[in-house]
């Protein structure tokens, strides 16, 4: 058995370890997962951003317009000042404007235009008037500017049973996802690690 | 000063990256995407931010000996050794850094999400229960789409793995469509609300 399976086998015990109830081991494990996983995206965010979009154009190419982005960047840091810590708001208002002003052709196009035109397109099959019913009564379910009562109520109604089929199918889903995963360690633990299958 | 420029700020990019859209004129576009990789720049210091005060919390556990201090030693240790080895040794193939990443990274990370499995399967013993009939349509949904994706699904009828495909793809997709759309008008107004500055909730409380 090589020294990676045993790190791997020894570990993933300590987290099913939970399954008991909460031990040394397990916090020992989901202590070293956080640091490990912090350090993992520290290094790849600095390679792939701060060394690529702003050491690397000022040190080859010159380009001193990175400058800008790197002081408003390097003002965050500032959140960790208790007087300066309002200095802040000036770089996260250029990210939080510019984010908007990005989302609002992007949402509009992909949320709203793109899934209304799919909805109604193959209007002469029975699945796809199905899909049109459930659509519309979704939305009218989320109106709650007026009563849901009536004819209305109705179509609220029928709405949420759609929500409902959308949910159990995202359940069972999410469901079936995990215990995948959880067959994975498994055989890794009763193949690679104990060898007893396989 | 504290409230005002901020806002300017925040109506000037907001603005220009919208209308941006509607234009395609060189010089624009070359501008849109000077702002969209600053975007990304003032992103990536402020998840540094997140690391530093992850660092500073553990590392304060450490020094004042609190609590389950021991753990915490764990946890810098952890960000220490990978940005050392990130940084020294680099990331490629081979490297010590992604020995540690597919060897011990990786292995707990699936790991944690497949415990979810348990929890996610004792909650819904606990919680799906034939009280009404909308009760009764998640019920029986999530039975069948679950049941559609093993073989059992198959074994006892062909009927049940086609009805599964059948409410991913048409009532579920509909709901789905229904909640996104929602999502998208949503997003719309209240992204217009923090261009205009009526939103102002990212300035924090204070002003």
């Amino acid at each position: 058995m090589s020294i990676e399976t045993l790190i791997a086998a020894v570990l993933t015990l300590a987290i099913f370890s939970f399954l008991y109830k909460e031990n040394p081991f397990y916090r020992a494990a989901e202590h070293l997962l956080v640091g490990v996983s912090v350090g993992y995206y520290l290094v790849i965010l600095v390679e792939e951003t701060i060394w690529s979009k702003v050491a690397r154009p000022l040190a080859y190419d010159q380009n001193w317009i990175v400058i800008i982005p790197a002081v408003l960047g390097l003002m965050m840091f500032l959140r960790l000042s208790r007087n300066r810590a309002y200095l802040t708001r000036i770089p996260l208002a250029l990210l939080i404007g510019a984010g908007a002003g990005v989302s609002i052709p992007a949402m509009l196009w992909a949320r709203v235009l793109k899934q209304m035109s799919a909805s109604m397109l193959p209007l002469y099959t029975v699945s796809g008037m199905i899909v049109l019913v459930g659509v519309i009564t979704t939305i009218i379910y989320f109106y709650f500017s007026r009563e849901q009562e009536g004819w209305f109520g109705y179509l609220a109604k029928t709405g949420t049973y759609f929500l409902m089929v959308f949910f159990g199918a995202t359940f069972g889903y999410t469901v079936m996802s995990r215990v995948t995963l959880l067959i994975g360690r498994m055989e890794f633990l009763l193949t690679d690690f104990l060898g007893v299958v396989g | 000063m504290k409230t005002r420029l901020p806002i300017a700020i925040c109506f000037i990019f907001g603005i220009f990256t919208l209308l941006q859209y509607f234009s395609k004129h060189p010089t624009l576009t070359a501008m849109y995407a000077e702002i969209l990789d600053w975007m990304q720049i003032i992103f990536v210091f402020t998840l540094l931010v997140g690391v530093i005060t992850i660092f500073k919390i553990h590392s304060g556990k450490i020094s004042r000996k609190e609590s389950n201090w021991p753990y915490s030693i764990l946890t810098v240790l952890g960000i220490v050794v990978m940005a050392g080895l990130g940084f020294g040794y680099g990331t490629d193939y081979g490297s010590p850094f992604l020995w540690i990443f597919q060897n011990i990274q990786v292995p707990m990370q699936s790991t944690m999400f497949a415990l979810l499995a348990f929890f996610v399967a004792s909650a819904a013993y606990r919680g799906f229960r034939f009280r009404n009939k909308e009760a009764a349509v998640l019920l029986i949904t999530a039975i069948i789409v679950m049941l559609g994706r093993v073989p059992l699904g198959h074994q006892i009828s062909d009927l049940i793995p086609q009805t599964a495909e059948w409410i991913i793809d048409n009532p579920s997709t509909a709901a789905k469509r229904g909640i996104l759309i929602g999502i998208g008008l949503g997003s719309i107004t209240t992204a217009l609300r923090v261009i205009l500055g009526i939103e102002r909730s990212y300035l924090g409380g204070r002003s």
